[in-house]
């Protein structure tokens, strides 16, 4: 196969469990995100727009929808003669079969894979994060300091820093000290999940992992401390613009709502770096006689008839008259009936709110409920339908399997 | 239908689309804020599940190759059979420079020859409508045709300022065909498709286009009424023939209506188009939009109402565009109003402006211009 200087192992295998009902039949990276995308069209689109050719994603989580999606990687001008992007799941060898035990594992368990491309350096990706950044900058930097490994970092706030994987570096930027989720941290650049490592030193790196039983082959919590106490030489690379974690429903919630500012952190209409997503060719929006839209972002073949403000709403979805949206994320295929209202929710996919229900209302006086989100957030289940009878109360998470005991008091 | 095989005639006459047709040949006038006219031709073949799929080049075809590319969109990059462009003789037989389609026909005869389908169906792509062939065809085996002609029931031939008129008898069969009668002898309505069997359209195009002739259906077809089995199939649902400036706006404008977007755009399948991957359309706060048709890529702060915006428009506070037609990346200063305008692609509106047409006359604003 022919030579790549880079190849780029994707990982999108992780269930992303902090999103619960919205992740129970598809991976996290395939959770849709702004207006028309999925989480790792924006990963899969930096790699097109960095000039990165080969692009291995590694799946074992609910892969089915993330498969189909990604084909041939023809909408991120990803289907290529040599290279391209692979899909690759765990599979069986002489020595038996085993599920990915962690990201640095699910690397390791495809370094042939990497092999053939007899590439210079490794870049690492998660699947889950939402930012455009030109990783052949990063390379660069790499590759002009003569690292083994180099790590993007973005300053979070202090308050936050538990969260991530933090960075202390020296004034030349190498790192002189790294923490897994402190409780007491040192720094506050934070660990992006987007390392390039120099191919020779990792397959080292991930051979001595392997080989230690007590490692959970995970790269922040392993790999990363191994490399740093083996005395290689790893940089920090500082990152400066619109990047967010989405993996809760909080920080989903939000990132949907950070694009409809006047003006976004994030601008998705940059003809210079294109966010590519594999499209299901809708007509152009129809927006109603009587239709209201405020700070919205709509994607394709929408009909809204109603009021929608201050909201995100996905590919092929139809609001009717009389219909409230608000502070909301609907995501596509979604039917809002007459007269419903929906306030500060997320809908999944394809699900159809009755005429009339009531998404996302104050609980009453005295009204016994199950918050499951404390910041409000309502979730609905993708391809269920909420009844015009039903009134559900801000909060709360609601899935088809919790239908049958869904509390009449509710209902009204 | 693998035994369907699909051919889209692109020389159909433009002059009544006055600017919109001046680089471009009819089937790639945009249309409908994202599409061009050849998208529902071609989509609508595909849906039938034909796979292979002829296009008579004629003149003007640059803007359609960059649209068509190698028919990826419509999943016509095949192996086998898939999108083949046909391109006239560079000079026919007669010297004129212009081909014919049936001289183009017959210097595409190979290509004919070659394919595998028995049938084939035959389309303009002048008329926009979501139809399904394959039904056509059942009809026309049903009926042992030679030919099916598809047309459709129109109530409103007033609009129509050519046509084709068809004149049946009870048991479906073509007795007589006009075009543009004076005098009205049917609301049967061309529609400028028809099926027939392979090997019968290549006797044809042998026949007449050694005797000089130029146009399939109304040189080679016509002729033949008595003694071919011309059946007629009826297309029910929306159709806009678009061969007047009047006539694409007022199709561009019933696309406002949620009846006619839900049938034109999903009936049979979803009519396809070149991808741009541009955003989702941002609604700013203060914008007032309503009755209206907006393709991605949109940033809306100004009022858009009874409009059509294709992709990449930015519509400023301010700015208001009232029963108008905005093509892909317009350029609008600051306080522009719009009204009965159509602004193909391109144009750059300074600020203050204000541009006026008529709902019968809309003005239109060329390619590139600036204003």
């Amino acid at each position: 196969m022919q030579k790549k200087e880079v190849v780029a192992m994707l990982l999108a295998g992780g269930q992303g469990s902090r999103l619960g009902i919205l992740t129970k039949k598809l991976a996290k990276p395939a959770v849709p995100f702004g207006g028309k995308y999925r989480i790792i069209d924006f990963t899969l689109s930096n790699c097109s727009n960095s000039g990165i050719e080969s692009v291995g994603v590694l799946t074992q989580y609910q892969p089915l929808t993330l498969n189909s999606y990604i084909g041939i990687g023809s909408a991120w001008d990803l289907d290529r003669n040599t290279g391209g992007v692979s899909v690759l799941p765990p599979y069986v060898r002489d020595q038996g079969a085993e599920w990915y035990k962690g990201t640095a594992n699910a690397v390791y368990q495809n370094m042939d894979f990497i092999a053939q491309h007899d590439p210079e350096y490794v870049l690492i990706l998660s699947g889950d994060h939402i930012y455009k950044m030109d990783y052949s900058k990063m390379i660069s930097y790499h590759k002009g300091k003569g690292a083994a490994v180099t790590i993007a970092v973005i300053p979070v706030p202090w308050e936050e820093t538990h969260r991530f994987g933090v960075m202390k570096t020296d004034d030349d930027g190498r790192i002189i000290e790294f923490q897994e989720k402190p409780k007491i941290a040192k720094s506050n650049l934070a660990s992006m999940g987007v390392y390039v490592f120099n191919w020779k030193e990792l397959q080292l790196y991930l051979e001595a992992d392997e080989a230690d039983p007590n490692s959970s082959n995970d790269f922040g919590k392993n790999v990363i401390p191994a490399m740093l106490q083996g005395g290689e030489p790893m940089y920090a690379y500082a990152f400066r613009e619109y990047w967010k974690d989405v993996g809760t429903i909080d920080s989903l919630w939000e990132a949907n709502m950070d694009l409809i500012a006047k003006q976004p952190e994030l601008r998705l209409n940059d003809s210079k770096w294109k966010i590519f997503s594999l499209n299901q060719t809708l007509p152009p929006q129809l927006v109603g006689p009587g239709a209201d839209l405020q700070s919205t972002l709509l994607g394709d073949g929408c009909l809204i008839l109603g009021k929608v403000h201050h909201s995100v709403i996905f590919t092929g979805t139809r609001i009717e008259e009389g219909a409230e949206v608000v502070d909301s994320v609907v995501m596509p295929g979604v039917h809002v009936g007459k007269g419903a209202v929906v306030h500060k929710a997320i809908i999944g996919e394809n699900t159809i709110v009755e005429a009339g229900a009531r998404i996302g209302v104050p609980a009453k006086p005295g009204e016994q409920v199950e918050i499951s989100n404390e910041s409000g957030i309502t979730v609905i289940e993708d391809n269920v339908t909420v009844r015009s009878s039903m009134r559900i109360v801000r909060g709360t998470v609601l899935s088809v399997a919790a239908w049958p005991e869904f509390p009449e008091e509710r209902i009204s | 239908m693998r035994n369907l095989l699909g051919i889209i005639d692109l020389a159909e006459p433009t002059e009544g689309l006055g600017g919109l047709a001046d680089h471009r040949t009819l089937g790639a006038v945009p249309f409908g804020g994202r599409y061009r006219l050849i998208d529902f031709t071609l989509s609508n073949m595909v849906n039938a599940r034909i796979r292979n799929v002829g296009i008579l080049l004629n003149d003007r075809f640059g803007p359609l190759l960059d649209h068509i590319k190698d028919g990826k969109e419509w999943d016509l990059n095949r192996q086998r059979d898939g999108m083949f462009l046909l391109p006239a003789p560079s000079r026919t037989d007669s010297g004129e420079g212009i081909s014919s389609n049936l001289s183009n026909l017959r210097h595409n005869r190979a290509y004919l020859e070659k394919s595998r389908q028995e049938y084939a169906v035959f389309s303009g792509c002048g008329v926009i409508t979501n139809i399904d062939y394959r039904d056509a065809l059942a009809y026309h085996l049903e009926k042992q045709a030679d030919i099916t002609v598809i047309y459709n029931q129109t109530n409103n031939l007033a609009d129509n300022p050519s046509y084709t008129a068809v004149v049946m008898g009870d048991d479906g069969r073509v007795v007589d065909i006009a075009l543009n009668p004076q005098q009205c002898i049917s609301q049967k309505v061309f529609l400028n498709m028809l099926i027939l069997r392979k090997g019968l359209l290549i006797d044809l195009v042998d026949h007449y286009s050694a005797r000089q002739k130029r146009d399939l259906f109304t040189e080679a077809i016509m002729p033949r009424l008595s003694e071919l089995r011309i059946y007629g199939y009826e297309h029910t649902g929306y159709v806009g023939a678009i061969n007047s400036l009047r006539s694409y706006y007022q199709h561009s404008m019933d696309l406002l209506r949620p009846d006619v977007w839900q049938e034109l755009f999903f009936r049979y399948g979803h009519i396809n188009t070149k991808v741009k991957h541009e955003a989702p359309v941002r609604y700013l706060d203060g914008c007032r939009v309503s009755n209206s048709l907006i393709a991605t890529g949109c940033t809306i702060e100004g009022t858009v109402e009874n409009s059509i915006l294709f992709r990449g428009v930015e519509v400023g506070p301010g700015v208001m565009i009232k029963d108008s037609i905005v093509m892909q990346k317009a350029k609008l200063g600051s306080g522009v109003t719009l009204k009965n305008v159509i602004l193909d692609k391109d144009v750059t509106i300074s600020a203050g402006k204000t541009l006026t047409g008529d709902p019968s006359f809309p003005i239109v604003i060329s390619k590139l211009a600036t204003v």
